[in-house]
């Protein structure tokens, strides 16, 4: 029971991860009908930079700040050079587009920061808090903290505030956001920004736990996209009940089955949505306008 | 009134797998020429997928993976013969790719990229993690092919580079023919016209999503023979023949030349295998220039080098 417990501790941190990965996708898709495949490389840039930037002798909190604006400001540069002059481009093209930029990112994580697998300090210690029989690292509470804090303050933003409306209005219908006066390309920025921003404070807060290295990308980029479309594609309540059950699964699968085999569980579950429910957990069906 | 497609294709290639070894100081260049040949077989199957289909694979390395490690497996463990074992394992990518690809290809968009991504990964894994029948990370031997003394029991004596690099260009320009021929034919048309748009296909009575699931598995079995290759040249497989960044690397490829026709694809393999030989003070910056080339073409050549070059140099009338 105990082991129960504590498959259950890990898979709900890292699940919380793929959460706000899978968020970071929401919104970007929502804004523009991209899925961002550089969406991984937000995470890594957030542990990298605030790496580095701590290194150099800044306070934590400041380098993680840092981290996240600088990330930020990566994704609106996407948006800017990369996404907005290819406004109209067939899907394909776009994935090239946003592949380039995870490869891009990747590479240049690589000749600035090394291959090295890199690491900082927990935020309040590594003594770990006992639980029924099960441990938990002070880090996961943090990182809990920070999934929820990100949850909440989106909800809000996104209802409470004339531009959160502004970037709901934009994901429903562009041209009629564009009519009534909203500037649609701004909101693009915004949701690249906030997009990049909410994927490096999760690099922020895991990397204590995972440690980073310039590759770790790609794998948190398929699994943030197979929570999404678990939770089904477009919708922020199913990236987050996809994350968590994704990473719950994923414990469970590397716990009793194969810890090789744990990063299978996003692949498999990636194909069982297709074939049974394309739509995912809260997705509506949608039909395509020509 | 220019000469068809396919002739005008194969009357640009063949002459210039002819000429090049007039130029080859070495045999390491026959090496890099049957490097060549090998991934414009590869992408020449991606030409259907995402030049025919407008579909697009990140992992069809991983295809490549079976078609190696096939040659690799099959012989010691079935004493299948390494050529024989080639075909299987091509008949095993198209299954598999049949079997990935059938409740995908009824989705649009995003899907095939991400579970194509997840297969890739997922070969990769088994390949790396199963040590006791792949050898893990190092790799293992291939079988002698046999292929090298049947040209010699012909009378046809070669180096061994030499050897591959006639055997690659001949696999290539019979997957480069059959690749044009399949453009002429109804299926072609039905591919091109999924591509134009998906609800207009369907509109006149295409089956949209199994012309689609065709153009993945064909594309399948092209990148398991270029693994097989690679092995059967080799003589010794890693599980990096189905890494991620190969499966990258030829839509890089692909699209660099450009994806609409096989000739310009190949151009795009030709200079993405040339550009590292080239650049090896530069291997640190690989990665960063081949994500910066795939955004660039993408923005401002969006059909890619060749049919943009062809564009200037017949003026600006098409």
């Amino acid at each position: 029971m105990s082991e129960l417990l504590q498959f259950l501790f890990s898979g709900l941190t890292v699940g919380a991860v793929y959460a706000l990965v899978a968020l970071g996708f929401t919104i970007i898709y929502n804004a523009s009908d991209v899925v961002n495949f550089a969406q991984g490389e937000f995470v890594m840039l957030g542990g990298m930079l605030t790496v580095f930037t701590y290194a150099a002798g800044l306070p934590l909190p400041l380098a993680a700040l840092i981290a996240v604006l600088v990330t930020a400001g990566v994704g609106v540069a996407l948006n800017k050079l990369a996404i907005e002059p290819a406004r109209g481009a067939p899907v394909v093209s776009l994935i090239i587009i946003t592949i380039g930029a995870s490869i891009f990112l990747r590479g240049g994580a690589q000749v600035l920061f090394g291959k090295q697998i890199h690491r900082f300090p927990s935020f309040s210690g590594d003594t770990p808090f006992r639980i029924g029989g099960a441990t938990i690292l002070p880090q996961s509470l943090w990182v809990f903290a920070g999934g929820i804090a990100i949850f909440i303050g989106l909800y809000l933003f996104f209802t409470r505030t004339l531009t959160g409306k502004a970037v709901l209005a934009t994901s429903n219908n562009r041209l009629a956001a564009q009519l009534v006066g909203i500037n649609t390309n701004w909101v693009m920025t915004l949701s690249f920004a906030l997009s990049a921003g909410i994927g490096a404070l999760a690099g922020v807060l895991i990397t204590p736990i995972t440690n980073t290295s310039y590759d770790v990308g790609i794998a948190l980029a398929l699994k943030g996209f197979a929570a999404a479309m678990l939770g089904g594609m477009g919708n922020p309540k199913g990236a987050l009940a996809g994350g968590l059950l994704l990473g719950v699964i994923e414990a469970m699968t590397a716990g009793y089955l194969s810890s090789q085999y744990k990063d299978a569980a996003a692949f498999i579950v990636i194909l069982l949505v297709l074939f049974i429910m394309p739509q995912g957990l809260f997705g509506a069906k949608q039909t395509e306008r020509v | 009134m220019r000469p068809s497609h396919k002739s005008a294709t194969l009357l640009v290639l063949i002459p210039l797998i002819l000429l090049a070894p007039v130029f080859f100081p070495s045999s390491f260049y026959y090496r890099v020429g049957a490097l060549i040949f090998i991934n414009g077989l590869a992408v020449t199957g991606m030409v259907i997928l995402i030049g025919y289909a407008g579909q697009i694979s990140l992992g069809h390395a991983g295809f490549a993976g079976i078609g190696a490690y096939s040659c690799a497996l099959m012989p010691v463990h079935w004493g299948i013969p390494p050529v024989l074992a080639a075909v299987f394992g091509a008949v095993i990518s198209a299954l598999l790719a049949w079997l990935v690809g059938r409740p995908i290809l009824r989705l649009k968009g995003y899907y095939l990229a991400v579970a194509t991504l997840g297969f890739g990964i997922l070969v990769y894994m088994v390949l790396t993690n199963e040590t006791w029948l792949t050898g893990g990370p190092d790799g293992m031997n291939v079988a002698d092919s046999g292929l090298r003394d049947l040209a010699k029991s012909l009378g046809i004596n070669m180096k061994n580079s030499e050897f591959w690099y006639w055997l690659c260009a001949i696999v290539m320009v019979a997957g480069v023919w059959l690749a044009m021929n399949l453009q002429d034919s109804p299926t072609g048309r039905a591919l091109r016209a999924v591509h134009g748009s998906e609800v207009a296909a369907r509109t006149v009575g295409v089956d949209v999503a199994r012309y689609k699931l065709q153009a993945f598995v064909i594309s399948a079995v092209y990148a398991s023979v270029a693994g097989s290759m690679v092995a059967l040249q080799n003589e010794f497989v890693t599980p990096d023949v189905s890494g991620y960044m190969h499966s990258i690397e030829w839509v890089t490829m692909t699209v660099l030349g450009g994806a609409g026709s096989v000739l310009g694809a190949i151009f795009g393999a030709a200079i993405l295998t040339l550009l590292p030989q080239v650049l090896t003070a530069f291997a640190e910056y690989e990665q960063l220039l081949l994500g910066l080339i795939m955004m660039l073409v993408m923005i401002f050549m969006p059909d890619g080098l060749l049919p943009s070059i062809m564009r200037r140099i017949r003026g600006k009338d098409e």
